[in-house]
């Protein structure tokens, strides 16, 4: 069973051993609407914990998605970017955006649970 | 923050409240954005535009020319040679030629009405307006803001049916027409006009009547509310200015590729503010220009996205710029040099630091459907 952690900037990411897989919660792809443009990073890339990895647009706004946590990218979600309203349809499902093989583990414990996600998604409503 | 008369009708039908201008406005609605433009285009929608400035400009001794005469001085359309019952648009402009705003006029039909003139002004800038209007009026003219008023724009290809079951006189009129008519029991001015392109109508009426006929309106098979989100991208693809966005105080109407709204007999003998820098640039040419840019990918080129040559020189910037629904790819405007205008002009836009190609096409993006039999 894989291991769910999320962000403060809406981000969801499935760890399952040392591979993460991450994409965009539900409740950032209804505050965006509907999802025109989705950008993921090329295979290879080396991210940062935080740093810029994706681009979503809809036709209200432009967002970055960060990368959760720091690592190689080894794959991303090309079917994605030519069906970006799936991130509409199914954001925590199909729609992920890319996965990354994770450098250092410690970074996991600095991300929010399910039931701590929902708690700050009340607060800041 | 302001309400407009509807604000209760909007949070019944369960709009996303966004501040705008001064308001609270709906955004969207359950449909959302890309919905309820693809609505308005196939069948009709109803927007709330009850926040922009409604005014009347009354000459004293009830003669047209008085009133005409007087908004001449501030505006460089033919008001004079407006006919009763025919609405212009056209700009405040400022001694250096630039848009105070952009704005609406109607010459109504009434005889009753003869020395009167309607304005209709952009929300966020009805305050500037209507003080500088106010500042300017000869003696025997006079400026009355119309704060009570609502504005309901009905448009897209189902709107004359729609609102045929209301009142047969306002489908008799063409584009840019107007009248004043009974919408069921609601009396109001009607004017074959609007802001997406489409076939439409703009009605203004009392406050206390907009909930009771947008209700009736509503009713009607077809037709859905609309925010806005899709306000704007239909404006967008209609290749129609945003003030504050696409026009302000430093572009002139000829740059901003208006001059069209500007009439021989005004173009010839001037006689508004920043005739001087108009005249010389209808003359000689603007140095930049308003054109219509088509990013080649799927990536939106957003408002402030700087535009390049393919050298990679910056020559402007995007006014506006997002997804067109219609189109169903990304769509902007924005300024470039006069001598880089010309349609097919490749551009390069410079997107999250990397420069996409473009290239330049002619406006509006959408073919626009107005009644003009």
């Amino acid at each position: 069973m894989a291991l769910e952690r999320f962000t403060r900037d809406h981000e969801y990411v499935r760890i399952d051993g040392d591979v993460a897989v991450v994409g965009i919660t539900r409740h950032a792809a209804e505050q965006l609407g509907d999802v025109v443009f989705v950008e993921v990073p090329e295979a290879g890339r080396k991210l940062k914990a935080g740093e810029a990895a994706g681009v979503v647009e809809s036709v209200k706004a432009a967002s970055d998605v960060f990368s959760p946590v720091g690592g190689e990218v080894i794959e991303a979600n090309g079917e994605l970017t030519a069906n970006p309203q799936w991130v509409n349809e199914e954001p925590e499902g199909k729609a992920w955006f890319f996965k990354v093989r994770i450098a250092d583990r410690s970074e996991i414990d600095k991300l929010l649970d399910r039931t701590a996600y929902e708690a700050f998604l009340k607060e800041s409503a | 923050m302001k309400r407009t008369p509807l604000y209760d009708l909007h949070a019944a039908l369960g709009a996303k409240m966004v501040p705008f201008a001064g308001y609270e406005m709906p955004v969207h609605y359950p449909l959302g954005v890309l919905k309820e433009h693809l609505h308005t285009r196939a069948k009709a929608g109803l927007f709330d535009v009850s926040h922009m400035g409604q005014a009347v400009l009354v000459s004293d001794d009830g003669r047209y020319e008085t009133v005409a005469r007087a908004l001449e001085a501030l505006v460089p359309a033919d008001v004079l040679g407006l006919k009763p019952g025919r609405q212009r648009y056209s700009q405040l402009t400022n001694p250096g030629g630039g848009i105070i705003d952009d704005l609406m006029i109607t010459r109504p039909l009434e005889a009753a009405r003869a020395g009167t003139l309607y304005l209709v002004v952009n929300a966020a800038r009805k305050e500037v307006d209507f003080e500088h209007i106010a500042a300017s009026l000869p003696k025997g003219v006079r400026l009355e803001p119309e704060p009570d008023r609502a504005l309901i724009a009905v448009q897209g290809p189902l709107a004359k049916d729609i609102m045929a079951r209301f009142s047969p006189d306002a489908t008799r009129l063409n584009f840019m027409a107007a009248c004043t008519t009974s919408l069921r029991s609601f009396a109001c001015r009607v004017s074959r006009s609007g802001y997406t392109g489409e076939d439409g109508f703009e009605i203004s009426l009392a406050g206390v009547d907009a909930v009771p006929l947008a209700r009736l309106l509503l009713a009607e098979e077809g037709i859905e509310p609309i925010g806005l989100g899709a306000r704007d991208s239909l404006r967008l693809e209609a290749g129609l200015c945003l003030y504050g966005h696409d026009i302000d105080e430093t572009t002139s109407p000829v740059e901003a590729a208006l001059a069209w709204s500007i009439q021989k007999r005004r173009r010839e003998e001037g006689g508004f503010p920043g005739w001087d820098r108009i005249r010389s640039e209808l003359a000689h040419g603007p140095k930049r220009l308003r054109v219509g840019i088509r990013p080649d990918g799927r990536a939106p080129a957003r408002e402030g996205t700087e535009i390049l040559s393919p050298s990679g020189v910056p020559i402007g910037r995007i006014t506006s710029g997002g997804f067109g629904p219609t189109v169903n790819g990304p769509v902007a405007m924005g300024y470039v040099p006069a001598s880089l205008a010309a349609r097919d002009t490749a551009v390069s836009l410079l997107v999250r630091g990397k420069p996409l190609p473009g290239r330049i096409v002619d406006l509006p993006f959408v073919p626009n459907r107005y009644f003009r039999p």
